[in-house]
């Protein structure tokens, strides 16, 4: 406690004329100041580190070359230097934005490539001749209707006209249709997904 | 039942520079060492 009796003024000629544990003593005393305040401004604590030891790099570089006027208090011109780096940090990340992606939300999360890789073209090209063999595995009645249906997007009605049966028939096949493809890919272990 | 939904902000008791930061400011202090010369001034680093 014998410490805090002496003054900042006075630790900072001690540490102009030499005395290295007088920064040392100063930067314990109003670190946690300094540092908060700039917390409170960019909320990262690496940025805030980062900001931190610049802000004392200009006070050590400042106070060697004796350019340091006691004309105000210690304390308010480390804020100011202090200040003044967390506007510059500002002006420089509006220059070049970057990505934040520490935070729960990522942007590419919602943005994603649409074109398939090699990978995926492998599994899709897969998938689809997975699909038509199942296809080829049903009756003729239900083939029939399920690939007028998907395949040449016709309505059931036009199902209906083309097949010549009515159109809760239509309905029922594919239904049918769709049924025993789910059960053959039950059956085999098929896996239909990308 | 009346929910309360302002967040109580955390408590930060440890808003305090890492121990690497401040050693390494002072080691900084201790290395660098300004050479008057006429009126010029030339910072050296003398790790």
């Amino acid at each position: 406690m014998k410490k805090e009796l002496v003054q900042d003024s006075q630790l900072v000629s001690n540490y102009i004329n030499g005395n290295e544990n007088a920064l040392s003593i100063l930067i314990e005393r109003h670190k946690q100041r300094i540092y908060s305040f700039i917390y409170s401004k960019v909320y990262d604590r690496d940025v805030t580190e980062d900001i931190f030891q610049d802000t004392f790099i200009k006070v050590i570089r400042t106070l060697k070359r004796g350019k340091y006027n006691e004309e105000g208090k210690f304390l308010p011109w480390v804020m100011r230097i202090a200040h003044n780096l967390v506007i510059d940090h500002f002006r420089k990340n509006k220059r070049m934005p970057k990505f934040d992606n520490t935070g729960e939300f990522s942007i590419f999360s919602v943005l994603s490539d649409s074109s398939l890789n090699a990978e995926k073209t492998i599994i899709k090209d897969q998938v689809e001749s997975d699909v038509r063999r199942i296809i080829e595995e049903l009756p003729e009645d239900q083939k029939q209707v399920l690939l007028m249906r998907m395949y040449q997007d016709m309505s059931f009605k036009e199902i209906s006209e083309r097949t010549g049966v009515s159109i809760n028939t239509a309905l029922g096949r594919m239904r049918y249709a769709l049924i025993n493809m789910r059960k053959v890919i039950d059956q085999n272990n098929i896996i239909l997904t990308n | 039942m009346a929910k309360i939904y302002s967040n109580v902000s955390p408590k930060n008791n440890n808003l305090k520079p890492k121990d690497e930061t401040i050693s390494f400011l002072l080691n900084y202090s201790k290395a660098l060492s300004v050479i008057n010369y006429n009126k010029l001034k030339f910072e050296a680093l003398l790790n």
